[in-house]
């Protein structure tokens, strides 16, 4: 197989199990984790398109990939200081149960 | 395919697996260590050290002690009474499933175009790379610096008013 | 028979003929502005009444000086005064009034006998309340009358006798609150209308054939030579020529209005109405209306007969005229009511007069009609004192006696009487009637006619003598005293008694004037008129008849004097035909079981189309309508607001079921989100595949 296409192939499989992790468990945090599965595996793909693009002594890919990082840190900062803020208002951590927008 | 790319690979899937998964949250936050674990040795498999360790020192030294932090202050180790998955979680999967399905298609569909192998290996060092921050990246630097800031003061102060609420 | 007349032919009316129109006028203008008056105004609508009628009386005598005088200058005066009244396209409908001896003679007998009955109401209605209103129909009915006999165009008589209708039928009715009298005039008015619509239809043939109404029209109107020649020779249907078959519907009329036979019916109920109306409307000229449009429109009837002989008009004419002399005559025979009795006497001698016209001429028919006006008029006036002596009985069997209580009335009644039935010489009857038999004798066409008016002359004064005999004879068999009337009522009776005595010499055939004057000839006094063949031995015979009936009358009647229970002498000798007769032979029964039932039919089957076809229809109609709101507004409630509330519903359910999507969960917007991402690259790929 195609070197690249497995890379590619993984960053999709990891991105398709960071985004069933969000969609389908029940807890805030979870859904946190599967977002930084998601970004995660974008950083694999520029990676990947970085080392087996045409000019890899451009620095884009890795550049964008650590950019990418520096911004999925501060995401998850100020999303685990929401849910922390979210559990003190409800008590509870539960997806299902915070469905005051509901209309 | 080196069989060092597939294991690498299977770690860093079985880590994001075990991930979204296990019952118990800690549990998961851990998982998930091993995946970003997982997916700095692919980046060093794939001549990108810097980002490596960048991965390892940002992603499990900070955003995975963040998280167990927060599992820690939100009782998240309690087994929930209603389960781990949420209501119609089926659906989920399948929409999982489906966006796997097109990207994997995607990729497939192109295989044809995609080099074949890899260039030699670039050398990069810390001192490209700080050029290129400070030079033709400076823009995105401040930018990102900006944002960081924001989202200090974000957190405090999202953490900071619950304190006098709950007073 | 009559010889072609010749009149001088007309260069420019003279005054009087241009005034003439005022004659009717002024009784019209009167009788409008009594109408005006309030009730209690008597004297002023007497005053008006009598002077207006006065005043026409003055220019009729002024307008019959005129034509005498033209007449005893050798050649007779007719003068017409036409003018257009209706104009459409080419055609012209005329009117006008003509005054020639026909109408000057008319003229004077119609104002002077109606003045004397104007007189004579002034004492006789004095009691009634409505003394206003009948001396305003009064006077309204001479105007119209007088205009009938000055027309000179039919439409103009034929409005005249309209007019004359109506005031009859208020005259009759004049005591409306008495259910008997409304019936009766409405009896009048539909008998009389029967005989009108032929009478029409005869108007508008005429008009349809000859192009004029007019009858003298300088050689240009319908009784002039042209225009006759013209209706000859058109032919109608059953041997008749248009003129005869004109002719006839004409006389329908005229049997109507003189209670000819068929429709005699209406004149004895007529009675009902007070005395002076029964003398003046029918007994002197309504009745007579009909005789004298007869006499007009005579050259019509004649025209085609050749010399000596008679046309088919004509002829119905005289059997008409005899048999209803004869019919009536009989049932007056058996009758006990005062008026009836003289009712079905008027009815007879209108036979007479049609029977006259038939077979004489004009002048042998108007002679009868002049001196049957004033003897009848008298008659019924002299009833009428009876009655209000009598205190309003009328029946002859609870009178008698009345010679010594009322003599002036007697008197009176029996000089009419004695003229009535013809009494030789001094009466005016005699005089007039033998000239009808006179006629008869020499009829070409038979002689019947002759034997029924002569058998006719015996019952006239047979039934007379024994109106006569209970009225006036005997022992009084009344609940009352009787009382003679006053003045006002009896001195215009002497003065009827005095003409009833005198007309009768101006038609004896040794100075045979009436004649000679109508016909525009010379008249000489001359003995030997009475040398004429056969005419001293049809004096003779007239004589013997009737001194046969004053004796049968005398003989059953006078000297007893019956209760009123036991029966009348024929009557006991034989009741059934007696009875038949007293029933007036079931004439009216008759009209009742065809004519009368026949028209109640058809107005019940005219009552059921009303109400079930076109009510069926209407109500068909509206139900329609209510069916079509009806399903309107089911269609309203079911359909159109249905449709919105089902169309409603289903906009809340579907965003119902839209808000689902709305759960609140964010899990649930994430999967959306990524089920359209998933979807939009699948669909980028699949487009892009190449």
């Amino acid at each position: 197989m195609n070197p690249l296409a497995g890379y590619l192939l993984v960053a999709a499989l990891l991105f398709a199990i960071g985004l069933a992790g969000a969609l389908t468990r029940r807890n805030a945090i979870l859904v946190l984790i599967g977002i930084e599965l998601m970004l995660n595996a974008a950083n694999l793909n520029l990676i990947a398109f970085w080392r087996y693009g045409p000019h890899p002594e451009a620095l884009t890919g890795m550049m964008f990939a650590i950019f990418s990082i520096a911004v999925a840190a501060a995401e998850a900062a100020v999303g685990l200081g929401l849910v922390i803020s979210i559990h003190r208002h409800a008590h509870t951590t539960d997806l299902d149960a915070m469905n005051r927008m509901k209309g | 395919m080196s069989v060092v790319f597939y294991l690498l690979a299977g770690l860093t899937v079985a880590g994001a697996l075990a991930a979204v998964l296990l019952k118990n949250t800690v549990h998961c936050a851990l998982a998930l260590t091993v995946a970003f674990a997982g997916l700095a040795l692919l980046f060093l498999n794939l001549d990108a050290q810097f980002a490596g360790f960048a991965q390892i020192l940002v992603y499990i030294g900070a955003v995975a002690i963040l998280v167990v932090f927060a599992i820690l202050l939100t009782r998240g180790s309690e087994t929930p009474k209603d389960g781990v998955y949420s209501r119609n979680w089926l659906a989920g999967l399948v929409i999982a499933a489906g966006v796997f399905a097109a990207l994997g298609w995607a990729v497939l569909q192109s295989v044809r175009g995609l080099p074949h192998a890899a260039g030699p290996a670039p050398t990069v060092t810390v001192l490209q790379i700080g050029n290129a921050l400070m030079g033709r990246y400076v823009l995105p630097l401040e930018i990102v610096a900006l944002l960081l800031t924001a989202a200090l003061i974000g957190a405090v102060i999202v953490a900071m008013h619950e304190k006098e609420g709950a007073r | 028979m009559q010889e072609t007349i010749s009149f001088t032919p007309q260069l420019a009316a003279s005054p009087i003929a241009g005034i003439l129109w005022l004659i009717p006028a002024v009784p019209i203008v009167a009788s409008g502005v009594i109408a005006l008056l309030k009730q209690p105004k008597r004297r002023t609508a007497a005053a008006l009444a009598i002077g207006s009628l006065g005043f026409s009386l003055l220019l009729a005598l002024v307008a019959f000086g005129h034509v005498v005088a033209g007449w005893s200058h050798g050649g007779a005066v007719r003068e017409t005064v036409n003018f257009t009244w209706i104009q459409f396209g080419s055609t012209n409908v005329d009117l006008g009034w003509v005054l020639d001896p026909l109408s000057a003679v008319m003229l004077v007998m119609v104002t002077f006998v109606g003045l004397l009955i104007f007189i004579y109401s002034t004492g006789y209605m004095a009691h009634d309340e409505n003394f206003t209103r009948f001396f305003c129909f009064l006077s309204l009915f001479a105007g119209a009358m007088l205009g009938v006999v000055i027309a000179n165009s039919l439409l103009l008589l034929f409005m005249g006798w309209e007019l004359v209708g109506l005031t009859s039928y208020l005259l009759i009715g004049f005591w409306y609150q008495k259910p008997a009298a409304a019936a009766a005039a409405k009896k009048a008015f539909m008998t009389t209308r029967v005989g009108d619509v032929f009478f029409l239809l005869g108007i508008v043939w005429l008009f349809a054939q000859t192009g004029t109404l007019l009858f003298y029209n300088n050689g240009a109107g319908s009784m002039e030579a042209t225009a006759l020649g013209g209706l000859l020779a058109q032919h109608a249907a059953w041997g008749l020529t248009a003129a005869g078959a004109i002719g006839l519907l004409i006389f329908a009329g005229a049997v109507g209005k003189s209670g000819q036979f068929p429709l005699h019916v209406w004149l004895p109920d007529a009675m009902e109405g007070p005395t002076p109306v029964s003398a003046l409307i029918h007994a002197a000229t309504m009745v007579a209306a009909g005789v004298y449009l007869i006499a007009r429109v005579f050259p019509l009837m004649h025209a085609g007969a050749l010399t000596g002989g008679t046309t088919a008009a004509l002829t119905v004419v005289t059997w008409v005229g005899a048999f209803t002399a004869v019919f009536a005559a009989l049932i007056a025979v058996a009758q006990n009511d005062i008026k009836r009795i003289l009712a079905y006497s008027t009815v007879s001698q209108l036979g007479y007069m049609m029977a006259g016209l038939g077979m004489g001429g004009v002048a042998v028919g108007m002679f009868h009609l002049i001196t049957h006006a004033f003897f009848k008029a008298l008659l019924f006036m002299g009833a009428g004192s009876v009655i209000h002596g009598c205190h309003e009985e009328q029946d002859i069997r609870r009178m008698g006696g009345l010679k010594s209580d009322m003599p002036v009335t007697f008197l009176t009644y029996a000089v009419g009487m004695l003229a009535l039935c013809g009494f030789p010489l001094f009466f005016s009857g005699f005089w007039s009637k033998d000239g009808i038999l006179e006629a008869g004798s020499v009829w070409s066409v038979s002689k019947g006619p002759f034997y029924m008016l002569v058998f006719g002359a015996l019952l006239t004064a047979f039934y007379m003598t024994r109106q006569v005999g209970y009225v006036f004879f005997g022992v009084n068999r009344g609940e009352k005293h009787a009382h003679e009337s006053p003045s006002s009522m009896t001195t215009p009776l002497a003065i009827l008694a005095f003409f009833a005595m005198t007309l009768g010499f101006i038609g004896t055939p040794a100075w045979p004037w009436f004649k000679a004057f109508l016909n525009g000839q010379a008249a000489g006094f001359d003995w030997h008129g009475f040398a004429e063949p056969g005419l001293l031995a049809l004096m003779g015979t007239s004589t013997v008849v009737v001194l046969v009936g004053l004796f049968l009358g005398w003989w059953l009647y006078f000297g007893k004097s019956p209760k009123v229970e036991d029966p009348d002498v024929l009557e006991a000798a034989a009741p059934l035909p007696w009875g038949w007769l007293r029933d007036r032979l079931y004439v009216d029964e008759f009209y009742g079981v065809t004519v009368i039932a026949f028209y109640e039919w058809w107005a019940n089957v005219a009552d059921w189309l009303d109400r079930r076809v076109w009510g069926g229809a209407v109500s068909g109609v509206a139900w329609a309508f209510r069916g079509w709101a009806h399903l309107n507004r089911f269609l309203d409630s079911n359909v159109v607001d249905g449709g919105f509330d089902k169309g409603c519903e289903e906009l809340n359910t579907g965003g119902g079921l839209l808000s689902r999507m709305e759960n609140g969960r964010v899990q649930t917007y994430l999967r959306l989100l990524a089920l359209a991402v998933v979807l939009l690259v699948a669909y980028l790929i699949w487009s892009s595949r190449a």
